[in-house]
């Protein structure tokens, strides 16, 4: 079937399997791959991407055929004319990131909270982000991210 | 893991949902939020031939309160009602427990209530609170919508009273007077992994303080979620005492008909079953403003 898929503001026009998933479409189909595969099976979040802005979803388990005609941001779409986004920005800074396998997962699903709640608690962040595993932090860096980046966000609103 | 081959239909309306349904018979599966069917799909524990989508059908996103229901609509997300206006009012206190505790924050953005109902696994949380709550589901059939009460539509593991070429539309939650409260108790090993166990309660108080009427459900107990009717016999006329929710904590144990596996064994289920409703009652009368 023909899917028509914005991904980062681009269209992507493909024909596709109805069984492809939208994390492959992502990779292999589009070429972008920063969405990463980790469980495979909704559980670990590291391909999580927003769907029409500001819903989190995780692209594992959604066919691509559903995506058809809605507009999908990856991590890719993040950083804007090679300045890192406020939420990329601030992972750097809190160092939330040591291998960064689960960092696009964690990117994404802290960006469409942020839509949602713009000045989270401690507690909030952490309890959205409990859809994301992290190997490798202890996950105390990425709340200090996400909520550094929140600040920054809320200070000087980036047009994404 | 790659899901079979399917042809992949895109519903416009109900009707159109329904119609799709009613030519593919057997062959076709509805596909809302996908959290469940599609891993079972991938798994290759599910391979329908045909995948009718409904995630796109505006009528059936409606959640709504009216003559005395709550109404959710078959592709309402579990996330809409951790987000609605009413959800902190004390007489939701039992959907507004379980809304925070199924699956995780990311997949209740898509998961649906009436989906999770359909899919009626033994350890889900929806069915475990449609049971305590007393909700009907809303079929449609050949001969037109029927409701259908959550003692009957759940029928057993994975099976429902949905038929062949039938699509579950709705489910109805009655709306609890004041004197309502509930809780909903879960242990997991994990943010999203399914129940060890959990328990649902909810407690209607009459003007004396006695306990008007109680729904009180298990988890992850049983081939499906399962009523402790014996609990709710023994607290309806009841003062809240200790006494008395120490002999419901007993009858759900008792009750609990749980399978051993990696989340622990049968004895150690069962007996958290009962704390668990232990638990939920005292915390549901706590919302009452009664200590017990």
């Amino acid at each position: 079937m023909r899917v028509s898929i914005k991904v980062n503001g681009v269209a992507h026009e493909r024909d596709v399997e109805p069984r492809t998933l939208l994390v492959y479409f992502l990779r292999e189909h589009c070429g972008l791959t920063g969405t990463h595969v980790g469980c495979d099976t909704s559980s670990c979040g590291c391909c999580v991407v927003v769907l029409d802005g500001d819903t989190a979803v995780k692209s594992c388990t959604m066919f691509a055929a559903q995506a058809d005609g809605r507009e999908v941001s990856t991590v890719e779409g993040l950083a804007q004319g090679g300045a890192l986004h406020p939420l990329q920005q601030a992972f750097w800074d809190n160092h939330g990131l040591q291998c960064g396998f689960c960092t696009p997962g964690m990117l994404m699903t802290s960006y469409a909270l942020l839509k949602h709640k713009p000045n989270p608690s401690e507690t909030e962040v952490r309890e959205e982000l409990a859809g994301n595993l992290c190997r490798c932090t202890g996950y105390n860096n990425i709340v200090k991210a996400v909520r550094q980046a929140a600040e920054t966000l809320q200070a000087a609103p980036v047009q994404k | 893991m790659i899901p079979a081959a399917f042809e992949y239909i895109r519903a416009g309306s109900a009707d159109d949902a329904f119609a799709q349904l009613q030519r593919l018979g057997a062959d076709a599966r509805v596909l809302a939020g996908g959290q469940s069917l599609i891993p079972a799909m991938r798994f290759r524990l599910a391979r329908p031939a045909v995948l009718i989508d409904i995630n796109a059908i505006k009528e059936l996103s409606n959640i709504g309160i009216d003559n005395g229901r709550l109404t959710l609509g078959a592709v309402a997300r579990d996330c809409a009602i951790e987000r609605a206006p009413w959800i902190g009012e004390r007489r939701w206190s039992l959907l507004h427990d379980a809304s925070r505790v199924v699956a995780d924050p990311v997949v209740r953005q898509m998961g649906t209530i009436v989906g999770s109902l359909c899919h009626n696994d033994p350890a889900g949380d929806w069915t475990t609170v449609a049971l305590a709550t007393r909700a009907e589901v809303v079929v449609r059939g050949k001969a037109g919508s029927r409701t259908v009460p959550i003692d009957e539509f759940l029928v057993d593991s994975f099976t429902t009273a949905v038929a062949e070429g039938e699509m579950a539309t709705a489910v109805r939650f009655p709306v609890p007077g004041d004197r309502t409260a509930g809780s909903y108790q879960k242990v997991e090993r994990k943010v999203g992994d399914f129940a060890t166990a959990a328990a649902a309660v909810q407690v209607t108080l009459a003007e004396d303080g006695t306990i008007r009427d109680a729904g009180i459900a298990l988890s992850a107990a049983g081939p499906c979620a399962v009523r402790v009717s014996e609990a709710e016999a023994l607290l309806k006329g009841q003062k809240p005492t200790a006494e008395v929710i120490r002999g419901a904590a007993a009858a759900a144990s008792k009750k609990s008909a749980p399978q051993a596996d990696l989340r622990g064994s049968v004895a150690y289920k069962k007996n958290l079953a009962g704390v668990l409703v232990s638990r939920g009652l005292r915390q549901a009368l706590a919302r009452l403003g009664v200590q017990s």
